[in-house]
């Protein structure tokens, strides 16, 4: 069962890449992108990573695609550069050498953690990451987790992201909002 | 995995201070009351958003007051676990950080009364900017003054970019928010890096793990360049040479008002969070992080008096100016390094915010002027603009001299008090090369302000005489203030000294 969940998972997240990069359309690679996260959302699940999956589908897949298609819409879908035209001519040398040096790392990481315990899925993990959280372990152990951090260790700093987004919703409206031209009263 | 039957903990959140956090609760209460009302009703009488700011800052400083009290009566503390420190170093740069607040709402309020286009936003921006710059000098926990970072900078890119008529202004407001994003990128990596050394962010247990494990001197190459990291963070937001390039364009692109409100309340919050960091978090590596200290306050020294004098546009050479006092408050933390983490603090600690509360005055004082002399927002603010001021407007040519003055540190004003507290603090602690530096790079900044007051006073206008530049009251009334504050600290400086010099026992 967990292979077959592996294998259809992993099957989405790979034909959604490639997709993002093959496709000429840049709605379909979008939309392509949107498969890759479903796909990682799915994997998630399968580690017992329940809030994760949901932050995954919500923010990556719902907000963030969207502004993603927001941007080609209102840049205008026609007017797609024609990608033989190189504006950085470094940038595709440079991408494929993060790309092997990216890939080399994962290798490099998975060969160096072969011989270790494979952690418990759903088991509270010390954010140390020295070993099992008894107290907290069990299935939700990652909410709780989170709920901890959150309410209690960052409940300051999460607070303050809400100040934060008032300044998001003031600065959009004073940067967006349309300038009253000068009245007569006004002139010095 | 067998599936244990778990019995519900109660959710035990840390204790909040409702009351030591009041100064903040105040200023975003004020922003969203500004933001709700101001957005239900029609525009609002004259002033009238400003006058609910000034009060909120206030109201604040006078809290801060209050605490201050509290704090001497029953010794530092942390609040909301950890997340902030209450301590009289907190309540100083709060204090210096509302009265900056209530000067720039006053000078505000008439420029944008000018320009047709007074609204609740701006005084909300400033707001929440303030708070942002109090969460940064009490932030006892690194994701949180990372937070207040960025609520203060992102208020500050808006308020850069808010002349919508100016074409410059949205220039500067845009490159200093791509070289600010840069810089707080830079800040954040700084964070990750001490996080993955310590294991958490909080100052204090970041302190008790390096004290842990001192002896073993493992992952020293992680810390040193967490700690380069943070300082490059730190520097690009005090405006400190070589991390300066942004301070000119966006000085003088921004409507005046903000530019004062950067280079008072936005220097303010960054030194005292870089005071905190380093003293308080990384006292261990002192003998590590001072020479680069060293090194940002001597550029910043030379750059900032030598480029200023070769400017013709006054906010530019407000804006370098700006440099220079940077470096000399960075004189003030070099000073203060030498004691980091011993129980004698030292002289430098209490210098460099005596100097934040001076400056901020001082430059809000003369940013004001500035805005008057332009009278539009979109006016000429180059020398030529300056010149026979005192034929028009005696007063104002009269207050800008008590300012740059002071700026240059003539004594008997309070721009000698704090040159004076940074180079002896340095003396103290026998950085005399640094001293030398100091002293000279004052005497190169002094041929600049004289230039400006030579143009406001000796020069005549170009074309004849110009119109009389309008003062409007709450300008004008702001503009009394920071001269009496200047001269009164500079003839009576003990009290000032006096409750600086209680600031240096930090929450850890």
């Amino acid at each position: 069962m967990q292979l077959v969940v592996f294998v259809i998972a992993s099957l989405m997240v790979l034909v959604g890449a490639v997709g993002v990069v093959l496709r000429r359309h840049p709605v379909h690679a979008a939309l392509s992108l949107v498969l890759t996260l479903f796909g990682v959302a799915v994997h998630f699940v399968a580690q017992e990573a329940h809030f994760l999956a949901a932050v995954q589908v919500i923010v990556y897949a719902g907000a963030i695609v969207v502004l993603f298609l927001f941007v080609i819409m209102l840049l205008g879908v026609d007017s797609a550069d024609d990608l033989r035209i190189e504006r950085l001519p470094i940038q595709r040398p440079l991408a494929a050498v993060m790309g092997v040096g990216i890939v080399g790392l994962l290798i490099a990481a998975v060969v160096a953690t072969r011989g270790s315990e494979p952690l418990q899925a759903g088991a509270g993990i010390n954010v140390a990451g020295v070993g099992i959280d008894d107290a907290v372990a069990g299935h939700d152990a990652n909410i709780t987790q989170l709920a901890g951090n959150l309410f209690a260790d960052y409940v300051f700093a999460f607070e303050l992201t809400s100040v934060l987004l008032i300044v998001a919703v003031a600065g959009t409206v004073v940067l967006t909002r349309r300038e009253k031209p000068p009245s007569e009263e006004d002139a010095p | 995995m067998s599936v244990v039957a778990q019995a519900v903990t109660p959710f035990n959140g840390p204790g909040v201070g409702w009351f030591a956090l009041s100064p903040l609760l105040v200023l975003v209460g004020a922003a969203l009351f500004l933001l709700v009302a101001g957005a239900l009703t029609p525009t609002w009488w004259r002033g009238l958003y400003a006058f609910v700011t000034a009060v909120a800052a206030g109201t604040a400083g006078v809290l801060a007051v209050v605490l201050w009290d509290d704090i001497s009566d029953r010794g530092p503390a942390t609040l909301v676990g950890g997340a902030l420190a209450l301590d009289t170093f907190a309540m100083f740069a709060t204090i210096v950080v509302c009265v900056g607040l209530l000067l720039v709402a006053m000078v505000t309020s008439d420029v944008l009364h000018r320009a047709g286009n007074d609204g609740p936003e701006i005084y909300a921006l400033y707001l929440v900017a303030a708070t942002g710059g109090i969460v940064m000098a009490a932030a006892n926990d690194l994701i949180v003054l990372f937070v207040g970072l960025e609520t203060l900078s992102l208020a500050l890119y808006v308020l850069a970019a808010s002349d919508r008529r100016r074409a410059a202004s949205a220039e500067s407001g845009l490159k200093y928010f791509v070289l600010g994003g840069f810089s707080s990128a830079f800040f954040l990596y700084g964070v990750a890096l001490i996080y993955g050394v310590t294991g958490s962010t909080n100052i204090s247990r970041i302190v008790e793990a390096f004290g842990d494990r001192l002896p073993i001197e493992r992952n020293d190459a992680l810390v040193l360049a967490g700690v380069a990291l943070l300082l490059v963070g730190l520097a690009f937001k005090v405006a400190a040479a070589p991390f300066h390039v942004w301070t000119p364009d966006v000085y003088q692109g921004a409507p005046t008002p903000v530019s004062s409100f950067m280079a008072s309340v936005g220097k303010a919050a960054a030194f005292a969070a870089m005071l905190r960091v380093l003293l308080v978090a990384l006292p261990f590596y002192r003998d590590d992080w001072r020479p680069i200290v060293w090194i940002l306050a001597v550029t910043s020294l030379v750059v900032g008096s030598f480029l200023a004098v070769v400017q013709t546009d006054v906010k530019r050479m407000l804006a370098y100016s700006s440099i220079n006092h940077a470096g000399f408050l960075l004189v003030g933390v070099e000073a203060a390094a030498h004691r980091a983490g011993e129980t004698d603090a030292g002289l430098g600690v209490s210098s460099v915010l005596v100097y934040l509360l001076a400056y901020s005055v001082l430059v809000i004082g003369s940013f004001a002027v500035v805005a008057l002399v332009a009278r539009t927002t979109d006016g000429a603010t180059d020398l030529d603009a300056f010149r026979g001021l005192s034929r028009r407007r005696p007063a104002l040519a009269l207050a800008l001299t008590v300012l740059l003055v002071a700026q240059a540190g003539v004594p008997f004003t309070s721009g000698f008090v704090a040159k004076f507290g940074v180079i002896r603090a340095a003396v103290d602690e026998h950085s005399y090369v640094l001293a030398v530096v100091a002293m000279v790079s004052s005497v190169v900044a002094a041929f600049l302000y004289l230039r400006i007051m030579v143009a406001a006073w000796i020069t005549e206008a170009p074309d004849g005489e110009l119109e009389r530049e309008p003062i409007p009251f709450t300008t004008g009334v702001a503009l009394i203030m920071c001269v009496g504050f200047t001269l009164f600290v500079g003839v009576v400086p003990g009290w000032l000294l006096d409750a600086a010099e209680r600031t240096t026992d930090f929450a850890r």
